[in-house]
């Protein structure tokens, strides 16, 4: 199989499509036969991330590569990035408005819920540059 | 328990048309925040919340959720209903609250994450 990349932009701040990125990803993976349980973590770890790109990143793009092994994906935004990233993985921490919240999100678990999906995670954020979320999971350990 | 039982149960409207009505429901989990659901791994799985909006579709979806119930006499939008109907998703729509909806189920073997 040689390498399939897929690109999508994430529109900021409309929470109606907000996951269509990761819905599509999510599709292609079942198409290919990838196992239900991976198929679960990724779209776990790409929603996140998703999901923080349109939240706190005034939206981004999703560069999605799956070749027979594993599947990479960063999603990237140009937005405020992360002041501290070590306080911004703790279970519960988020800055999230109230408004967000009341649309179920901003329980400060996203990022938690990332690491425990993916098997490399790599955050790179810089003050007002943006933040890139890299996420690979393999197809068998 | 399959979702027409369910339904019957809690008193439940099925909103969409499209769903098995042979999906067995094991477990489930009663949350309005969708990061908290996407922490919890079970499978066959019911979801509960009083939260309205397209991301409880589209978490139900990334889970692998099989059917959701908005409790205390909330409707999901006919925007939802489509939503649902497309990924193969059951709605349902109960006037019971979140903890009595939730307790009727348990007490009828639906289990839920670390037990
Ligand atoms: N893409 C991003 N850009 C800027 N800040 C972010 C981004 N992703 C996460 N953060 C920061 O990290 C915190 C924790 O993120 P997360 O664990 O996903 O929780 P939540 O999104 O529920 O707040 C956020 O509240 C926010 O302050
Ligand atoms: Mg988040």
């Amino acid at each position: 199989m040689s390498t399939i990349v897929r690109d999508y932009s994430i529109p900021a701040n409309d929470f109606t499509i907000a996951g269509e990125a990761s819905s599509s990803v999510r599709k292609l993976l079942s198409q290919l036969g990838v196992s239900p349980d991976v198929v679960k973590r990724t779209s776990i770890a790409m929603y996140e991330a998703e999901i923080n790109a349109v939240i706190h990143g005034n939206g981004g793009k999703a560069h999605v590569e799956i070749d027979e092994s594993k599947i990479y994906i960063c999603i990237s935004d140009e937005g405020p990035g992360i002041a501290d990233l070590d306080l911004a993985m703790q279970e519960g921490y988020s800055t999230a408005p109230d408004s967000i919240r009341e649309m179920g999100f901003g329980a400060g678990m996203g990022l938690s819920n990332i690491k425990k999906n993916s098997d490399i995670l790599y955050i790179e954020t810089e003050i007002n540059k943006g933040t890139k979320v890299n996420i690979t999971v393999f197809f068998s350990k | 328990m399959k979702i027409p039982e369910i339904a019957q149960l809690i008193k439940a409207e099925i909103c969409t048309k499209n769903h098995d009505p042979d999906t067995e429901i094991l477990s489930a989990c009663s949350a309005d925040l969708m990061s908290d659901v996407m922490a919890f791994s079970k499978s066959n799985a019911l979801l509960l919340t009083g939260l309205v909006n397209p991301q409880v579709i589209r978490t139900a979806e990334m889970m692998d959720i099989k059917a959701v119930v908005f409790v205390r006499g909330k409707k999901p939008l006919e925007s939802m209903i489509a939503m649902a109907e497309e990924k193969g998703i059951a709605l349902l729509a109960t006037d019971y609250p979140l903890f009595v909806a939730s307790g009727k189920l348990y007490q009828n073997g639906i289990r839920g994450r670390g037990e």
